[in-house]
């Protein structure tokens, strides 16, 4: 191998900066023995910044050339650069909401951050990946060190009921993911997307009996991701493991992940199988339809707070698949720029959403005193005015109300739907949203017209606070001026 | 192409055969008359002394993962050293590279307590 081949590999340095950043974490906090891990915390965002100026290194060198390293098993293009620069700025907000929550209950243990790097790393490796074989990796890398997450606080018998039935859970939604890719990979003959695409292309168009093939492969697949974005029938872990974890792995889950998720769905389906375009569209309208509808209707019988948010999550990533269906009408891909930036955006907003909204969770909570059914909130406002602010902030941007970034996210799929000619898609989601409004209201109205309920407790402060008042101003800058973050979309779902 | 898969049928077939043909005759020849005594479940001929959902050491379990994990490092490094003329500087770093990721756990558990029976 030459030098010149040698240095190509440097197009991964993100993902080689955090994996030893992450060992060196762990050998790091063997020799920490304080508890509030200082020393680790700090290590871990110092990795996360040096992996954040790496990627924006290997960006600038790019100059907007996609390339293909490591036998083509990983693309390094503008989609994954940006995706992994929102990747680490989730996480690190992560790590100063968790922090504080996690040290007063004694979790906040070396294993958290170590694993949260782990996860992290799968996730940089899914949204790079150009082949069956690097994306499973990283899915795998990522839902491992979930599972482990959700089971950290083992004393809790909630916590270990729900990271028994996540993996059990995850373990079908692989199989079945596995099992698609290995029809199509039967078919095609190649697990590399670049090599698929053409191939899907002429075998799709030879015979009917390879198309049957090829669409019985593709059915797994869209099972799989499904799963992993939580859209219904596939959302059976979501409620469970979101309530049942501890409120900040919570957090982690309904967080980077779903970026994870998104790049997996763009380049499985967009990438890898746009000949079978019109058969995976089908699928999707199933599955954003059904999750809207069941997302909302339950999320307003539910009491818990973390559970509502989980319901919110799988009607939230119905609407997500609205934007990724619309893209390509009748074999013309002009829209596609529109609908999977419009995806994208919305993608990346609902993660700041959710990030705020777990981050007021773990806010008002004190040991003792979970923060985390409806009746928690009301008299927030009594109890600390600007935290039930921020709070209303988070649940108008979620319900879509302008001038929030939600409005705006939402505006886009639906105007994208429109365009690509899908009206009464475009009618179910309006319809659906407005149901979903009632919920989130309810919050509010909890907050700002209800009497206090049991003794107040003071909420936290320090730098979680100020990153979420940053977090909910800029949900409010973002739908006032959306442009500047949709232009990155766009240009990024280009490079595609 | 079919038929290439007839001894497998075949085998598929016969194994069933051995499998299943001498409980069938057992339950056909054999004598069957059941009493509560002889259904009641027993321990060398005596009652049962404990239940059979034994606790056992976990520690039997972390050692068990350990070996596993150790033994999968040893099978990767055997044909890794057989093929290492072929493969060149590049299979040398990928491997230094994988052993390194292992020492780097197997320093944790250590320091962790992981390997200390007692």
């Amino acid at each position: 191998m030459s030098l010149a081949q040698l240095l190509s590999h440097l197009r991964a340095l993100p993902e080689m900066v955090l994996l030893a950043g992450a060992c060196a974490l762990m050998l790091v906090d063997l020799a920490s023995k304080s508890e509030t891990r200082r020393l680790s915390y700090l290590f871990a965002q110092g990795v996360l910044l040096i992996a954040f100026c790496a990627t924006l290194f290997v960006l600038s060198e790019s100059e907007g050339k996609r390339y293909y390293i490591f036998y083509g098993l990983f693309v390094s293009d503008l989609l994954s650069h940006v995706l992994k620069l929102f990747a680490f700025i989730t996480v690190s907000a992560v790590l100063v909401y968790a922090r504080p929550y996690l040290h007063e209950r004694g979790l906040l243990k070396g294993e958290f951050l170590t694993l949260l790097l782990f996860a992290l790393l799968g996730i940089l490796v899914m949204i790079s990946a150009n082949s069956f074989l690097s994306l499973y990796l990283g899915l795998e890398l990522l839902t491992l060190c979930l599972y482990a997450l959700v089971a950290l606080n083992r004393d809790s018998a909630a916590s270990t009921e729900a990271a028994m039935k996540y993996f059990v859970l995850g373990a079908l939604a692989s199989g079945l993911l596995l099992y698609g890719m290995s029809m199509i990979y039967g078919a095609t003959g190649s697990l590399l997307f670049t090599d698929i695409g053409p191939q899907t292309a002429a075998l799709a168009a030879s015979s009917s009996s390879m198309r049957t093939l090829l669409v019985f492969g593709l059915v797994f697949v869209v099972a799989g991701i499904a799963f992993k974005l939580g859209a219904v029938p596939f959302h059976m872990w979501i409620p469970d493991v979101y309530h049942g974890a501890s409120t900040a792995v919570t957090l982690v889950i309904g967080t980077a992940p779903k970026l994870a998720a998104f790049a997996m769905a763009l380049r499985l389906l967009v990438n890898g199988l746009p000949a079978l375009a019109v058969d995976w569209q089908q699928m999707l309208v199933v599955l954003a339809v059904l999750s809207m509808a069941l997302g909302n209707l339950a999320a307003i019988a539910q009491s818990n707070l973390k559970r509502m948010l989980a319901y919110s999550t799988i009607s939230h990533m119905g609407f997500m698949l609205l934007g990724l269906l619309s893209g390509v009408v009748g074999g013309n891909r002009l829209n596609a720029v529109d609908a999977y930036g419009a995806a994208m955006f919305y993608t990346a907003v609902y993660v700041l959403m959710s990030l705020g909204a777990f981050g007021v969770l773990l806010l008002a909570s004190r040991q003792g005193a979970e923060c985390e059914r409806l009746e928690d909130m009301k008299g927030m406002n009594r109890r600390d005015p600007w935290l039930a602010f921020l709070m209303l902030l988070m649940m108008f941007s979620l319900a879509g109300i302008p001038p929030m970034a939600g409005f705006y996210a939402k505006f886009a799929v639906i105007s994208a739907v429109v365009q690509a000619g899908q009206l009464w898609l475009a009618v179910a989601a309006v319809a659906f949203s407005l149901v979903g409004a009632f919920y989130y209201l309810r919050v509010v109205k909890l907050m700002y017209f209800d009497d206090p309920a049991g003794v107040a407790v003071p909420a936290g402060g320090g730098s979680a606070r100020w990153l979420l008042s940053v977090n909910g101003l800029a949900l409010l800058a973002l739908g006032l001026l959306p442009q500047g973050l949709m232009a990155l979309c766009q240009a990024a779902i280009r490079s595609l | 192409m079919l038929a290439e898969y007839f001894p497998i049928l075949l085998f598929i077939l016969v194994g069933l055969a051995i499998g299943v043909a001498p409980m069938l005759l057992g339950r056909l020849l054999g004598p069957n008359r059941p009493d509560p005594e002889k259904l009641s479940p027993y321990e060398c001929g005596f009652e049962a002394f404990e239940d059979a959902r034994m606790k056992f050491d976990v520690r039997y379990y972390l050692v068990a993962i350990l070996f596993i994990l150790f033994d999968l490092e040893i099978a990767f490094l055997f044909p890794w050293a057989v093929a290492l003329n072929d493969i060149g500087m590049a299979g040398f770093l990928a491997m230094m590279l994988f052993l390194g990721i292992l020492v780097v756990g197997f320093a944790y558990e250590w320091a962790k307590g992981a390997l200390e029976w007692e």
